[in-house]
């Protein structure tokens, strides 16, 4: 069951992260940002997978694991700065959130 | 030989109809103003992606997929929008109109390199397929390939999510401003 070439999935791989890029560079909402990291991390993670599924290396699937497991850590950790941002009245908006201090 | 060209054909539009559904809903993603509304995209985003990991027959990061981040990060997602509230934001203007194109032209510039990048680099080691077998991709296989193979990344990333769990907690805890 052999279908479309592993070229097809590293083309998908890099559009997707291209649209993640869009939106991480477009947009100012900080929970948009997040959820376009989002894409682009997913982007590598598919890119991943599919040079693992044509090389016949594990290697691969286990970095697209620990891509999951840092990817789970950053929106932790973003969405922690998201709701210390709210609780001191801050915007959201990431072209007025210039200075490291609150 | 009939059977198995039809198999590619039903492979082939799975393939396609998955990877429509995965630009069209991280186009969505980027491109809703309520950001409620693109952590819902996102969902569809992570769905058709786990189909097209199946397709790769990576079985058990298809299964991690859909649990960790259609579970568990959309989730944690959806409640942190709906505890900040709705917020309005205008979604493709604001800020000068050269920081818009500007970021369209590198996103564009960004994706553009990569295909040339691969496409120069890889392109000799891309054309001929490797057969796996039906152990491949199989939770069985990723243990044994995990725990025996890449035990010092398994522990790291242990360590990693500990970090962040952490830095989350203190992140959002309840604590006085160091200067007042």
């Amino acid at each position: 069951m052999s279908g479309p070439d592993v070229a097809w999935y590293l083309a998908l791989a890099a559009v997707l992260f291209g649209i993640g890029a869009l939106g991480v560079l477009i947009r100012r909402n900080t929970l948009v940002v997040l959820l376009s990291l989002e894409l682009m991390l997913n982007a590598g993670n598919l890119a991943l997978i599919a040079l693992s599924r044509h090389f016949h290396n594990g290697a691969g699937q286990i970095f697209a694991l620990a891509v999951m497991a840092v990817a789970a850590s950053e929106v932790c950790v973003g969405l922690g700065l998201v709701v210390a941002l709210n609780r001191r009245n801050l915007s959201l908006d990431v072209d007025t959130l210039s200075e490291l201090r609150g | 030989m009939i059977a198995a060209s039809a198999g590619n054909v039903v492979v082939w539009i799975v393939w396609v109809v998955a990877a429509f559904t995965c630009l069209g809903s991280a186009v969505a993603v980027v491109s809703f103003s309520n950001p409620f509304y693109s952590a819902l995209a996102l969902i569809g985003n992570l769905g058709s992606l786990a189909v097209l990991y199946l397709l790769l027959s990576a079985e058990f990061v298809a299964a991690a997929q859909v649990l960790v981040y259609a579970g568990a990060v959309v989730v944690m997602f959806l409640f942190v929008i709906a505890y900040v509230g709705p917020r309005r934001e205008t979604p493709w203007s604001g800020g000068p109109g050269w920081q818009t194109i500007g970021a369209v032209a590198a996103a564009g510039a960004l994706m553009v390199e990569i295909i040339v990048a691969i496409g120069m680099q890889a392109s000799g080691s891309l054309s001929h397929e490797t057969e796996v077998g039906t152990a491949f991709g199989t939770p069985a296989w990723i243990g044994r390939v995990f725990l025996v193979d890449h035990l010092l990344a398994f522990e790291i990333t242990s360590v990693v999510l500990l970090i962040a769990a952490v830095g989350g907690v203190i992140l959002g805890s309840h604590t006085k401003r160091a200067t007042t």
